[in-house]
């Protein structure tokens, strides 16, 4: 059989979701150990440091693309996906009590990846597109170490130290996207079939101890400046 | 220890005079039911009254009334099977039901089981995916000597569990997706256990899951909802078997 018709087949398009997920996480783990540098050093330059390095080293370069990539095919193939198991069911139930037998989180992947993306959006505004194209004052250049860089702490500390809404927006985000992964990262193991009786219990586990790492280490930094400064 | 009688109990049930129609809900008053009477007699009981009002009777599926046969359905006050863990509707009993309660029953909703009248639905669906691969078509010869073909106990369970699928369709009914996933992951499961089954894994998980998909069937987003909700408590670690067998196979082509 051709390799479009795993892609078309139920298990194949799962298949996507789960290694673009579970991509998307490894991405997330980096993010979230750069931000955290935010919180262990007020000076700022620690952050300054990986961000330059992050902005110019070139396996990031070639890994940035591939991120994008891995976002698109995330997005894409869940409306795919769904818009396919809401056409598995034409007519709805009058009464139905599914509270009793699934998590809220694993019957709203869709809502809350799609509350994601305008986090997202906000988030890309925010920062991404300030260092990437638009600039920033609060960006201008300061030597560290006698290496000229971006001064993205200031960036990104001015906003959560002036703004409770940008702040509550960043918890919820993270809070969001803990429960996200909290289905995600053990379902996306059982959709590769890397999962048995024995490691469901664990893989569930370690699915909610990695949501709620996401929460606290995202939640943590805007909390940090508010409380702080 | 004589039960509780329900003095007056509504049933808000879904009538449908054939596949064509639209259908609507219509609400009966049932009196005098014993909370030890099992929900489908409280049903032929308003049958019953229904026949001598002159009335159409409500048709559902029932056969061996047992919890074996699969024949039963119904989708009730929200849930596959009732509000009870592991039972069939006809090992459902009223006693589940208060006085003075509005009992909601629906028909299994997916777009690949269509009702063919009232609470009945057409679950050849689940035929035709079995006859697509659910089956050992090797000449296994003879019976063999007891210990002939060695088997651990794990595997011989874990697939006698997968085998305890009576093919009700609950687990498409309860699925937020309408997947046949845990149906079709037992049946591939039942199989993939035993020398016997090994043999044609791969042509079998390709073949059922491409039937699943043609015969408009949802796919999985591992709510667990199936397992909770199936009368035999089959587990979604079949899912995952069926999801490695399946992946497995394709890599091979």
């Amino acid at each position: 059989m051709s390799k479009g018709s795993f892609l078309n087949a139920s298990i194949g398009r799962k298949f996507l979701m789960s290694i673009t997920g579970l991509f998307l996480i490894m991405f997330l783990m980096v993010h979230m150990s750069i931000n955290l540098l935010l919180i262990f050093d007020d000076s700022g330059d620690l952050y300054n440091i990986a961000a330059h390095f992050m902005a110019t080293n070139p396996l990031i370069k070639i890994m940035e693309p591939i991120l994008a990539l891995g976002f698109v095919i995330h997005i894409a193939w869940s409306l795919i996906i769904t818009y396919q198991n809401m056409k598995a069911r034409p007519v709805n139930y009058a009464k139905t009590e599914q509270g009793i037998n699934s998590a809220w989180a694993s019957r709203n992947m869709l809502i809350l990846g799609a509350m994601l993306f305008i986090y997202m959006g906000i988030h890309l505004a925010n920062f991404w597109w300030k260092m990437k194209f638009a600039g920033d004052p609060l960006l201008e250049h300061i030597t560290v170490k006698g290496v000229e860089m971006e001064n993205a702490y200031a960036l990104v500390s001015e906003l959560f130290k002036n703004s409770v809404i940008f702040s509550i927006v960043y918890i919820l985000g993270g809070w969001l996207l803990g429960l996200h992964i909290s289905h995600g990262f053990w379902s996306a193991f059982q959709t590769i079939g890397l999962n048995n009786q024995i490691w469901r219990k664990r893989l569930f586990i370690v699915a909610k101890v990695i949501g709620w790492i996401f929460t606290i280490g995202f939640g943590i930094i805007p909390i940090y400046f508010m409380i702080k400064f | 220890m004589a039960d509780i009688t329900l003095n007056k109990i509504y049933v808000k049930v879904w009538r449908q005079n054939s596949p064509k129609d639209s259908g609507r809900f219509e609400t009966y008053e049932v009196e005098n039911i014993s909370q030890g009477s099992s929900f489908l007699e409280m049903l032929d009981i308003l049958n019953d009254n229904l026949i001598r009002e002159g009335k159409d009777p409500i048709a559902f599926d029932h056969d061996c009334r047992e919890g074996i046969c699969g024949m039963c359905s119904l989708y009730v006050n929200g849930r596959a099977h009732g509000p009870d863990r592991d039972i069939t509707t006809c090992q459902l009993h009223m006693r589940k039901f208060k006085e003075g309660e509005t009992i909601t029953i629906e028909p299994w909703r997916a777009g690949a089981f269509p009702v063919i009248k009232d609470l009945i639905v057409d679950r050849t669906a689940f035929e035709k995916i079995q006859q697509a691969g659910g089956f050992v078509s090797v000449n296994t010869g003879g019976v063999p000597d007891g210990n002939a073909i060695p088997i651990s106990k794990v595997d011989a369970d874990e697939a006698m569990d997968a085998a305890a699928c009576i093919g009700c369709g609950a687990c498409v009914a309860t699925c937020k997706n309408s997947s046949a996933m845990l149906f079709v992951a037992a049946k591939v499961s039942q199989f993939a256990k035993l020398p016997q089954g090994k043999v044609e894994g791969a042509r079998r998980a390709k073949a059922m899951v491409a039937k699943m998909d043609e015969l408009g069937f949802g796919g999985c987003t591992n709510t667990g909802a199936c397992e909770l909700e199936c009368p035999k408590a089959i587990s979604i670690s079949h899912i995952a078997r069926l999801n490695r067998e399946y992946l497995v196979a394709k890599l091979a082509d």
